[in-house]
């Protein structure tokens, strides 16, 4: 009974979210529309980046790495064979590569299951040994696929990027795919897989001692999230539509850091919160690195001024509140309803 | 085909130090095996090297007929060698019932695909970890507490959730370090019963390591000394509580108290 009533709120407020959107889309700016899309896209990469360091504890660094394979993945498979032959204007593109074009949701599901198949291979080494090695290599591997995506020309265009991708990415990509992942993690973390996943987290002698192969769960886990990263990393490519090796650099990994530490590092829906909560407020904070007139003074504006204010933001929720908005608990819709009952209950008195 | 565990010669090294020396030890179906030995002796050492957390130096470890030396630990739990630890390990930040469906996920017939879909078996396969999880912790006396955190239970109610816990392995053998440890006269004496009755009635063999002689003395079938990771004696309760070598081992110690003690219970 609370099962199918669970299952019915749950369909209304997402009727109720795509309803919004369909408002927001015929009647919101164009700046608007591009914040909202830039939400989704946060809360996709918060909500799997906080599986693998939040819900499995492994403490890895490689969002904006994965978000760059799969950006170029997907890009490298939806321009058109035309449009190759254009910008590959120092060496021509690798055949068969320069003739393949696809859908654009065939290229989502090729990035992610690419940058899956890079977060195997990076787990191999890190995993089969103890310690906290994946931070340094997820790390390094950032500055190393630069350094590949320069040289390698006839795959990737070098440093000259790649130009003219369509912007397919809209508002119903963008949520779609973000209710998607949310539905996807929250699947996972409450099977038997996410539990092992806790468990290695919480003791993983313990784990190992009841059977759980820790190696095969957190590398499970790591592709999981790579997988989402990666076809976030496609929307983001055909949002922006210009793509270069440097673009992806590790501030979008800072952003993620700042949005799981403060959602509550394990908790599903404080990353859905703190990524709302953090990508709005930092376009709403953009006029802090704008010039304006502040009561007759002239403000000149600081570029970077909201990575600063973001930076102590953390530092205070790391000192003052550790556990952040959510802690480790989950929204429920039996814990919702109550708390609104309670609410009523006083009103009533 | 009743022995279970058969160790032959298990040694372990610790840099130079040898921790274990030789050790040989057969447990059965139904057997309650005991393994005593003063501070440092090299009991945990052994279970240890059992179960797959540390590689024996010399030796081997047959479990059913197979020899399982040197298999990771994960892979000889799934076998069916379930333990506890001396120093409390539960998840600690994860509810009692949690920590006990845990241990049942070699058991999941459900791919990880099914899991995120929830398709397929993996709504059977849930309902039936969780209502084995509520039986293990009504069985350990936890049942009203499974929705607590773990660390929040009591120190004696935490070694019963990790018994609970080795118990959803579904283990053939079940190794357990120091289960009575901070427990009362009363709690222990309550405990040496469910251990026999456990025994029976899963037909399953145990391991048993504990300082209580009381204790120790009143459940084993047979016993094992260790001292200095030597192995001294080996018999029956009777027989080893007159070992002079066990007696002096002990020396020091309030063995001759705990035997005392038993004499009289
Ligand atoms: N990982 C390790 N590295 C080095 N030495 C170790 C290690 N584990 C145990 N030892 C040493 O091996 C010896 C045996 O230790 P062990 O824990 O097996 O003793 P025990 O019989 O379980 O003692 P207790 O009754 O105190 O639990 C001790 O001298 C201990 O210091
Ligand atoms: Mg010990």
């Amino acid at each position: 009974m609370a099962v199918s009533r669970d299952r019915l709120l749950t369909v209304f407020s997402l009727f109720i979210l795509f309803s919004f959107l369909a408002y927001a889309d015929s009647n919101f700016s164009h700046y608007t529309l591009r914040i909202l899309q830039n939400i989704a896209i946060f809360i996709t990469l918060a909500v799997s980046y906080n599986l693998i360091n939040g819900i499995a504890g492994q403490f890895s660094l490689g969002p904006n790495a994965f978000l760059a394979v799969g950006a170029y993945a997907s890009a490298i498979f939806t321009l058109s064979p035309e449009e190759k032959l254009r910008s590959f204007i120092i060496e021509p593109m690798l055949w068969p590569l320069s003739v393949i074009s696809v859908p654009f949701a065939a290229s989502l599901l090729i990035a992610g299951i690419v940058t899956a198949l890079v977060a195997i291979l990076m787990a191999m080494p890190v995993f089969r040994v103890r310690g906290d090695y994946l931070a340094i290599v997820s790390l390094g591997f950032g500055e190393v696929f630069q350094v590949l995506a320069n040289n390698s020309m006839s795959i990737t265009n070098g440093s000259l990027g790649l130009k003219g991708l369509q912007p397919y990415t809209n508002l119903w990509w963008s949520w779609g795919i973000c209710v998607f992942t949310v539905f996807c993690t929250l699947r996972l973390v409450n099977s038997s897989y996410g539990r092992a996943m806790k468990a290695v987290r919480e003791d993983e002698t313990a784990a190992e001692a009841m059977g759980i192969n820790a190696f095969r769960i957190k590398t499970l886990a790591f592709a999981f999230s790579a997988f989402f990263q990666g076809v976030a990393g496609g929307l983001l490519a055909h949002l922006i539509t210009t793509i270069s090796p440097s673009l992806f650099t590790f501030m979008f990994t800072f952003n993620l850091l700042i949005i799981i530490v403060i959602g509550g590092l394990g908790s599903t829906t404080g990353s859905i919160i703190a990524a709302v909560l953090i990508t709005w407020g930092g376009e709403a904070l953009r006029f802090f690195e704008e010039p304006a007139n502040l009561f007759g003074f002239q403000y000149e504006g600081i570029p970077g001024m909201r990575m600063v204010l973001f930076s102590v933001i953390l530092i205070l929720v790391m000192l003052f509140a550790r556990s952040g908005i959510m802690g480790r608990s989950e929204f429920s819709w039996e814990g919702a309803l109550g708390w609104i009952k309670n609410k009523l209950s006083v009103m009533k008195v | 085909m009743d022995l279970l565990l058969d160790i032959n010669g298990l040694s372990v090294f610790f840099g130079g130090v040898q921790a274990l020396n030789k050790l040989s030890l057969q447990i059965r179906k139904g057997e309650i095996i005991g393994l005593i030995g003063p501070n440092g002796a090299g009991k945990t050492t052994a279970f240890n090297a059992i179960t797959g957390r540390i590689h024996p130096s010399e030796g081997s470890v047959f479990f059913c007929g197979k020899e399982i030396t040197g298999w990771p630990a994960p892979r000889i739990a799934r076998n069916g060698i379930a333990r506890t630890f001396q120093n409390i390990k539960l998840y600690e930040d994860l509810s009692v019932i949690e920590n006990v469906m845990i241990a049942a996920h070699s058991s999941i017939s459900y791919s990880f695909i099914e899991a995120i879909l929830g398709v397929g078996r993996y709504s059977r396969d849930e309902a039936r970890i969780k209502s084995r999880a509520y039986e293990l912790l009504e069985l350990m006396n936890l049942g009203e507490l499974a929705s607590e955190q773990a660390n929040s239970l009591p120190y004696g109610s935490q070694r019963k959730l990790e018994i609970a816990r080795a118990l959803a392995l579904n283990p053939r053998l079940l190794l357990l370090d120091e289960p009575v440890a901070g427990m009362n006269p009363t709690e222990t004496r309550e405990f040496g019963q469910f251990l026999l009755t456990l025994r029976d009635n899963l037909s399953i063999g145990v391991g048993l390591i504990d300082h209580d002689m009381s204790f120790v003395m009143e459940v084993c079938d047979m016993i094992r000394v260790i001292d200095h990771g030597i192995p001294i004696a080996w018999g029956t309760p009777s027989v080893v509580r007159n070992d002079p070598k066990v007696i002096s081992a002990y020396l020091g110690t309030d063995f001759n108290g705990a035997m005392d003690n038993h004499a009289t219970n």
